[in-house]
């Protein structure tokens, strides 16, 4: 038998008021799979991310992670099993340097807690030179770590985006949630970004959603593709099927080749 | 070889007690109004953690003062005579044992009232404590075991350099510790945004949860030092209006800078002092130049470079 797949959504539905904002959804990301989301504004996509990650209820429907149900966990209880997120409007801690930012998420493999703070023995001493180092090896991903003591804030918009994923890889996610993590920067940037998405999936052993707009990027580096339109999932493939699906093309070329 | 805070803690603490064994010779109004500042600097410091660095807002400092003041009074004036210790031991021994227990009966309020009300943002958790603060002050009013409205008298003048400014050092260097971990960033991420930090892992509850009942616990202790300096106890001592005390000095000092809320408390302790001589005027001089402070410097009175959060 097959290994079940490391998220599962089955017919997922989430209301506000009375938008149905997601409709009967069913996907599938596999572990090590690279799986782009994608459709209009609108469509669904960010809900659907919040759904995963317990920041929405759905109002019917099963999402399950590594086969258990995820409902009704709060959203740190399902980072702690192994899903990290970025957000589409930046939600860094602007006040904490790139450095914290990324150490605070830490968190739920640190060995200390408040006791251990306030005795400092040498084993606290230990945990907090090896946090270090490791931070800044993540930090070095992207060359970061020459701003590390700068305030979040006061970095530049792309590297804000850039330090979001590496705070998430500071999780030890299993799966990677990135909400156009491409959004603001130019064609060369993309191109640099995309190659990074890659190169820490395979590094870090991830399954990734990647939700972005930008259709070459996407058909360029996820193996499969799910697509939204108002709530609903209208196709699912691997890039090429994506690319001649008329539905899709109506739906979301459509609007610019029409 | 102990970390360096823990070294400065001890200076401090012997500082303190170098300077108790001298207070015989020191001018008896000074002793008193340093005595109110090393109080105030418990109060400002731990209310630091919850409203500065933890990004709550607590109205309710006074209430859980009170439940510590009243605590350790009750031990001292009750049950002190009771075990017929000597004069040395109450104060070294059950006095130190009152205060704890006062710190830990406000924790216990606070994790009564925070558990509930935590879930509750800004606005609405101000208003939870403030309301708490004015139930425990009616409560203290209406109990005849404890004074009631006449309040109680006769509690021993047990509060000396040592204890006060002993007691400063430890409040200051447990909530430093706290937040100088990778762990207790934590406290700071989740001032900053909690939707990040939950989805980082943070369970932000936790870290609000014990900001609170920290915070409430050196309250307590403060309320404890309190009752023995002043040798009786007032309901109204603990309303509203002393609540707003320390939150001003937390906002004054720039909400979440260590030196500055320290420096703060100092101030505004020397300040209602000095305006005493002023009789009824003192509130308003008081609240005009809280205005302009307000005004002129909203990000806090003491926030130039010197002191920024460094990345530790
Ligand atoms: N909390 C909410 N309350 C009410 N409506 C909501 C809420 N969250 C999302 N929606 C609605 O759900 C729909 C889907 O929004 P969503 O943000 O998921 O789209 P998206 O696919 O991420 O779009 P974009 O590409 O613009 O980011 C929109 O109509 C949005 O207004
Ligand atoms: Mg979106």
């Amino acid at each position: 038998m097959p290994l079940p797949p490391l998220l599962q959504l089955a017919n997922v539905t989430i209301r506000f008021g009375g938008l149905t904002a997601v409709s009967e959804v069913s996907a599938t990301v596999n572990e090590r799979e690279l799986v782009g989301l994608i459709g209009p504004n609108g469509a669904g996509k960010t809900t659907l991310f919040n759904m995963v990650t317990g920041v929405y209820q759905p109002t019917e429907g099963e999402i399950r992670f590594a086969g258990e149900p995820t409902a009704g966990l709060k959203p740190f209880a399902i980072t702690q099993r192994g899903i990290a997120r970025t957000f589409q409007n930046i939600r860094l801690f602007p006040s904490l340097t790139v450095f914290d930012n990324v150490r605070v998420a830490f968190h739920l493999h640190l060995a200390h807690d408040a006791v251990h703070s306030l005795t400092r023995g040498p084993k606290f001493q230990r945990e907090e030179v090896e946090l270090r180092e490791r931070t800044r090896e993540l930090l070095s991903i992207f060359s970061l770590e020459r701003v590390q003591d700068e305030p979040a804030k006061s970095l530049p918009y792309g590297d804000q985006r850039r330090l979001e994923i590496i705070r998430a890889l500071a999780t030890r996610p299993k799966l990677l949630l990135l909400d156009e993590p491409a959004a603001g920067m130019n064609p060369a940037e993309k191109v640099e970004l995309m190659k990074l998405i890659q190169f820490i999936q395979e590094k870090f052993q991830l399954a990734i959603l990647l939700v972005e707009h930008d259709m070459k990027v996407v058909m360029g580096i996820c193996q499969r593709i799910h697509v939204l339109e108002y709530g609903r999932k209208i196709a699912e493939g691997t890039p090429a099927e994506i690319r001649a699906n008329p539905a899709v093309i109506a739906a979301y070329l459509g609007k610019e080749h029409a | 070889m102990p970390p360096k805070s823990q070294l400065y803690l001890f200076a401090a603490l012997l500082v303190a007690a170098v300077a108790s064994a001298f207070s015989g010779r020191m001018d008896p109004y000074f002793l008193d109004v340093a005595l109110g500042v090393g109080i105030s600097l418990v109060l400002a410091a731990s209310l630091n953690l919850i409203n500065g660095f933890t990004g709550q807002f607590s109205l309710g400092h006074a209430g859980f003062m009170a439940v510590g003041a009243y605590t350790s009074a009750m031990v001292t004036t009750v049950l002190g005579p009771q075990l017929g210790a000597s004069a040395a031991v109450l104060q070294w021994a059950v006095f130190p044992a009152s205060l704890i227990l006062g710190g830990l009966l406000a924790a216990l309020a606070g994790l009564a009232v925070g558990a509930p009300s935590l879930r509750l943002k800004g606005d609405y958790l101000a208003i939870v404590t403030l309301g708490f603060g004015e139930i425990i002050r009616v409560i203290l009013q209406n109990v005849e075991a404890v004074g009631g409205a006449r309040g109680l008298v006769g509690v021993p003048n047990y509060t000396n350099l040592f204890w006060t400014f002993g007691g400063a050092a430890v409040t200051v260097y447990v909530v430093w510790g706290l937040l100088n971990s990778t762990y207790g960033r934590g406290f700071l991420a989740v001032a900053d945004d909690e939707v990040a930090a939950e989805a980082m892992g943070l369970n932000t509850t936790r870290y609000k949860i014990t900001a609170f009942a920290v915070g409430s616990f050196f309250a307590g202790v403060a309320g404890g030092l309190y009752a023995h300096l002043k040798g009786y106890l007032n309901p109204s001592g603990f309303d509203f209006n002393k609540s707003i005390e320390i939150v001003v000095m937390v906002i004054l000092g720039g909400m979440g800078k260590h030196v500055g809320v320290l420096i703060a408390a100092v101030l505004l302790t020397v300040l209602t002092e000095v305006l005493r001589k002023f009789g009824d005027y003192r509130m308003i001089l008081y609240s005009v130049l809280l205005i302009v402070l307000m005004l002129t410097r909203p990000q806090g009175l003491f926030t130039w470079p010197l002191w920024k959060r460094k990345a530790a």
